[in-house]
């Protein structure tokens, strides 16, 4: 269970979250909608721990614990994933490589033995094609030269893989062309357990569709300024923001 | 090497019980007088037994020496050394007598790169008292280990054996080459190393042969104490073949603070020399004290048509490194490669680079440079590619890249470049980067500390080069990049 009370952080100067409050019981899919710059993604780094995101009040628990006092490692190995709206390139770095750096650095944090290679290779060829991921794309430097979609799946892939107890999508679905939106979703829903809460940050109702959703809050200017079930964003699609825009004007 | 041999020697010729009591204070008693002079020249090369012509070249280079003046165009600076301070032939060291007396961070290391025990303490230089015998055990088998490698090279006519030993079994083979590639008189460094070098690798590959291994786990076990002024020979003849592979992944302990190593490779026409180092001597404490001066003279002479060598380094140790292992293009159609990943952490100062001189016609040179930042460390590129007149068709491409972690640190490249023929043709490239945070920040959010993060971004960084390097090392000298990597960051 996620618990954000009165969160309030900034980048530099500039206060982004105001006063956010958000809470997402064991089991359950939230979407966050919102307008571009409205704080979406800064809300998913701040969660994770990204240097730089200053916290300056209110406080966010997971299971219990607080999260906030983590170093974003820590918070991975707990069990907070992020899967990035722009995923990061790292030449060199063959993706196979990278993957089985994190599961054994998730492993050796929580005490737990590393995985065998062929344990882990199994564990990749059972997820991989699913995702539409191929060979080439395992052997390949992380994110590096992958197009806008097979950067999404891959991001997919790691969360398969790792498992994570809060699933964090940024934008997911954006750049997945209909036949991926569909693969991924796909992937999404095989992860949806009683134990995992997710997150879902999008634009777009479509997606939604495919990952329908317990729960749709609407993000405006760092706080959730309204919350409802999925035809909310049935709505949104509608009227778009406007309303909310006059609301804090 | 001679420390080995020696103690092999004396292990054979006593039953083990003596043994136990008996070498480890002989062996410590091995020691020229302090500083240098003719005199200090002359016991070298009577302790070795050498011939009067080797004494004489030797102390030609000491005159020569005493003429020059230490350079000082590298980007490094350190305390002016005062040459009369130090030993120049103590082989063996004193050896400690228990892990105890080592210090706990070089141990430390070698439980992360997992040097097995016996190893460690051969490279340690280990002499146990009462339970002596891991000291001879490894012994023991670098002598077997050494017999079958031996066996397997000399049926396919290689020579390989310490260069001390080759003055006296092969002269006409010393003497033809010694000095041909780096001259007497080449630099302050090298000049003084032919005047006072302890030991080395001397190896030659006949017409027509492919070495038939690696000349490297024989090294690893064998040479570790080669001491300061390390002197090596490798000559491939006509269409001959060999891979070299110097130095080892684990820091070594060793009391000298100065090295200076010569290192000549003669490729004859169609022939090809690999040669691959990694050093990791040790850098000097956190706050840059005590680590080791590192003046290395590396060159090789593509000597005939066709001909290739290839250097491949990966440089972590050191407190200063101060080395250009280059190619002189002689043949035509001679190829020279010279890849490189240097770090530096800490307080510690690498100038280091190549240089390519073409003189035959259609040759080629790669360079492929990779310097990474940390700490409170300057790492200098420093690159000369020259055609000659007649170099006619000429080529380098050179790659230079450089990653700074932290904002302490400093990166410098130095390219240097001459065409006097107009059909040569030099591509230059070069980069540098910082660790990008978003790089760091998504390893980190896939839960790898920070720590491993850099390793893996580095690792990545430096892979063209790591690629380069024979399979089994360079899985080793990933492990050394972590090691050497770490504190540099958070
Ligand atoms: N490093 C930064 N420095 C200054 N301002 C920043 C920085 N990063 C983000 N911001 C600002 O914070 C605000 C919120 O950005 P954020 O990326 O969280 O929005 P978002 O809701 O994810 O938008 P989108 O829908 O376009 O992805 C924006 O006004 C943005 O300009
Ligand atoms: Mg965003």
């Amino acid at each position: 269970m996620l618990e954000i009370r009165n969160l309030h952080a900034r980048i530099g100067e500039n206060e982004i979250l105001k006063g956010l409050d958000l809470t997402i019981p064991d089991g359950e899919v939230h979407a966050i909608m919102g307008p571009n710059g409205s704080g979406k993604s800064t809300l998913s780094y701040v969660l994770s721990g990204k240097p730089d995101y200053e916290v300056t009040d209110g406080s966010v628990s997971f299971d219990g614990a607080d999260l906030l006092a983590l170093d974003a490692d820590a918070r991975a190995a707990a069990g907070v994933f992020l899967a990035f709206q722009y995923p990061i390139e790292i030449p060199g770095v063959a993706n196979m490589t990278f993957l089985r750096a994190a599961m054994n650095a998730q492993r050796k944090a929580r005490g737990e033995e590393e995985i065998s290679t062929p344990d882990f290779l199994k564990l990749v060829r059972a997820k991989a094609p699913d995702l539409g991921i191929s060979q080439d794309m395992l052997r390949r430097g992380v994110n590096v030269g992958f197009s806008g979609g097979e950067k999404k799946r891959n991001e997919i892939l790691q969360m398969a893989l790792l498992e994570p107890k809060l699933c964090i999508l940024d934008e997911t679905d954006s750049g997945l062309d209909i036949d991926a939106l569909k693969v991924v979703a796909h992937g999404v829903n095989a992860l949806r357990s009683p134990k995992r809460s997710m997150l879902v940050i999008t634009h777009y109702q479509r997606l939604l569709d495919h990952i329908v959703p317990d729960v749709v809050h609407v993000m405006h200017k760092g706080r959730i300024v309204r919350s409802g079930g999925k035809e909310l964003a049935l709505e949104l699609e509608e009227s778009g923001y406007a309303a909310y825009a006059q609301d804090a004007a | 090497m001679p420390a080995v041999q020696e103690t092999v020697e004396r292990v054979r010729a006593i039953d083990v019980d003596q043994y136990k009591y008996g070498f480890v204070t002989d062996i410590e008693s091995e020691k020229a007088p302090k500083g240098l002079s003719e005199d200090t020249v002359r016991y070298i090369s009577a302790r070795k037994n050498e011939p009067e012509w080797m004494l004489e070249w030797r102390l030609d280079a000491y005159r020569r020496w005493l003429t020059m003046e230490e350079p000082t165009w590298a980007r490094v600076s350190y305390p002016k050394i005062d040459f009369q301070d130090y030993y120049y032939y103590s082989a063996p060291k004193a050896a400690p007598k228990s892990i105890d007396e080592i210090d706990p961070e070089i141990l430390k290391t070698y439980e992360k790169l997992g040097i097995p025990l016996r190893e460690r303490d051969a490279l340690l230089g280990i002499q146990r008292e009462g339970g002596s015998k891991v000291a001879v055990d490894a012994v023991f088998d670098s002598v077997s280990v050494a017999t079958t490698f031996k066996e397997e090279l000399a049926k396919a006519g290689v020579i390989f054996m310490p260069i001390s030993e080759a003055i006296r079994e092969h002269p006409e083979l010393v003497k033809k080459y010694l000095g041909s590639v780096v001259p007497v008189s080449d630099n302050f460094y090298a000049t003084l190393n032919s005047a006072v070098f302890s030991d080395g690798s001397f190896v030659y590959v006949p017409k027509g042969v492919r070495c038939p291994m690696e000349l490297s786990t024989y090294f690893r076990i064998n040479e570790r104490n080669t001491g300061q002024f390390e002197r090596t020979l490798i000559i491939a003849d006509e269409g001959a073949y060999v891979s070299y592979l110097e130095g080892c992944t684990a820091p070594q302990r060793d009391e000298n603070q100065l090295h200076a190593a010569v290192v000549e490779l003669v490729a004859m026409k169609d022939a090809e020399i690999k040669y691959s180092t990694v050093q990791n001597w040790y850098p000097g404490d956190k706050d840059g004290k005590g680590g080791i001066y590192n003046f290395v003279t590396k060159r090789g002479d593509c000597r005939g048509d066709n001909s290739k060598i290839s250097w491949t380094q990966v440089e972590t140790g050191s407190a200063i490194t101060w080395k250009y292992p280059s190619c002189i293009l002689r043949g035509d159609n001679s190829q020279g490669e010279f890849y490189s990943i240097a770090i530096s952490n800490g307080h510690q100062q690498v100038d280091s680079g190549t240089k390519m001189i073409h003189l035959g016609k259609n040759t080629s040179s790669r360079i492929i440079s990779k310097g990474i930042a940390a700490g409170h460390s300057d790492n200098t590129y420093r690159g000369l590619v020259s055609a000659h007149r007649k170099a006619t068709g000429a080529r380098n491409f050179t790659n230079c890249d450089s990653l700074l972690i932290g904002d302490l640190c400093g990166a410098h490249t130095v390219p240097y470049m001459e065409a006097k023929n107009a059909s040569a043709q030099f591509e230059h490239e070069a980069t540098t980067s910082k660790i990008s945070e978003d790089q760091l920040f998504y390893c980190l959010q896939r839960g790898l500390s920070q720590e491993e993060a850099v390793a893996l971004i580095v690792n990545g960084f430096v892979r063209d080069v790591l690629q380069q390097l024979p399979m089994e090392f360079a899985v080793e000298a990933q492990k050394l990049i972590a090691v050497s990597l770490e504190g540099s960051v958070g």
